[in-house]
């Protein structure tokens, strides 16, 4: 433990090994090939991921001995990859040693906060000691706040969060999300959180051309494949689906294509008569995208909910 | 009189890096962490007082750490132990336990010797 004394400390440094030796190169090249689109995400990834070699250079050489604030805020609509980015973030942060542990506990106000006086605080303190040494991840942060309501048990859990993550730096990250105009509120209603956090990340939306390609990307991972009709039918379906209701860009896509597996499970069993080859059992054909009622213009969940129950 | 009792008990009392290093080798092991606190520490007495529940899912031994000081905070007079369960049998077997806290002045263990029937004696020990 106290071998930093011993060891003489470096007088240079090569960054570039150093980024390929810490595994940071490889998060980074992960984050680029799994993660569609996204560019300005990406892009403060890297910004970040450099400051936090350098930083940690610094600290070797004994230039810097504080801990960075390292709390971040994702801002973006649902289904823009926060979660999926936070996690690859703690693994980032693990590999270049700001956190000893690299899991992330993902939280929503349920977690932290508690139903009657006294329930909260130790609520959110067991959250807290169970995501120690990696990152905490908070959905939805702004439900924490609610301005309405003055007896409201979140504003306990936002006391103790803002202590802990002034008080226990070295020890977890705080990652909250959510969408960004309501973010924008709580922040500036708790102006705690907006100064103990250091990055603010913007996760835009994607573009119909990125969504299909995530929906492929979503298709080979499980051995599934579109045939050209069916490619065109889903580029169809995307455009049309984001304009309608409850659209969460890739949470919608990969919902869709849930349902466009079921239904070609469905067609397979009824059409086939004698076998049939893996390419048959792995391809989704234009008629299993087409069936969906995005198409014919509405979406299950705003039919009247008796017609649901007769079925 | 120094009371000893479980892993260590022989070694001069564990500062705060070698408890935290102990209960992150326990979190390694895939074992709870549980700590228990009492101001009896009479041998016989196996049943310490629980502070809060045993902590199941945790990666950092910080996370046991942190309770440990708020269990000083509480009672910095009482002897503080830490408890390692695990769970591979379908119970929790205690697989260590050692001593974090102690008081500044420990009791004396007081042996009292008494006759019984004809000149036969029995023996009795309490914490003074």
């Amino acid at each position: 433990m106290t071998d930093t004394e011993d060891t003489p400390r470096p007088t240079h440094i090569d960054l570039a090994a150093e980024y390929e030796s810490s595994g940071v190169a490889d998060v980074l090249r992960e984050l680029d090939e799994e993660l569609i689109g996204l560019e300005p995400v990406k892009a403060r990834i890297r910004e970040t991921a450099a400051l936090l070699l350098v930083d940690k250079a610094r600290r070797d050489m004994g230039l810097a001995t504080e801990t960075p604030t390292l709390h971040m805020s994702f801002t973006g609509n649902p289904g823009t990859g926060k979660t999926t980015v936070a996690r690859m973030m703690s693994g980032l942060l693990h590999r270049l040693g700001y956190v000893r542990k690299g899991h992330l506990v993902s939280v929503t106000r349920d977690d932290l906060v508690g139903q009657y006086i006294g329930h909260t605080a130790p609520k959110t303190k067991e959250v807290l000691k169970k995501a120690m040494g990696g990152v905490l991840f908070i959905d939805e942060a702004y439900y924490l706040y609610k301005p309405d309501n003055e007896r409201d048990y979140g504003q306990e859990a936002i006391e103790i969060l803002l202590q802990v993550m002034e008080n226990n730096r070295d020890d977890l990250v705080v990652i909250m999300a959510g969408y960004a105009d309501r973010m924008d509120r709580f922040f500036s209603a708790n102006p705690g959180f907006r100064s103990r956090i250091a990055h603010h990340i913007d996760f835009p939306d994607y573009s119909d051309d990125e969504l299909l390609r995530i929906s492929e990307l979503m298709l080979t991972t499980q051995n599934y494949e579109f045939d050209d009709p069916a490619e065109r039918a889903m580029a169809e379906y995307i455009s049309l689906r984001r304009v309608q209701p409850h659209f969460a860009n890739a949470r919608s896509i990969r919902n869709a294509l849930d349902r466009a597996r079921l239904r070609q499970a469905n067609r397979l069993f009824s059409e086939a008569n004698g076998p049939i080859d893996a390419k048959a059992l792995s391809t989704i054909g234009e008629a299993d995208i087409r069936a969906s009622r995005v198409f014919s213009g509405g979406l299950d969940v705003d039919r009247p909910p008796l017609k649901e129950a007769a079925e | 009189m120094r009371i000893t009792q479980g892993c260590f008990s022989f070694l001069p009392d564990l500062d705060d890096t070698q408890i935290t290093a102990q209960v992150q080798y326990i979190l390694d092991k895939g074992w709870a962490v549980s700590l228990e606190y009492t101001y009896d520490p009479h041998p016989r007495n196996t049943y310490w007082e629980m502070w809060g529940q045993p902590m199941f899912d945790l990666q950092d031994a910080k996370g046991a750490m942190i309770e440990l000081d708020e269990c000083r905070k509480a009672h910095p007079d009482a002897y503080i132990r830490i408890q390692a369960f695990d769970d591979t049998r379908g119970f929790e077997t205690v697989m260590m336990s050692f001593i974090v806290n102690r008081p500044p002045e420990e009791p004396r263990i007081h042996m009292q010797r008494t006759d019984v029937g004809g000149r036969s004696q029995t023996y009795a020990w309490d914490c003074r």
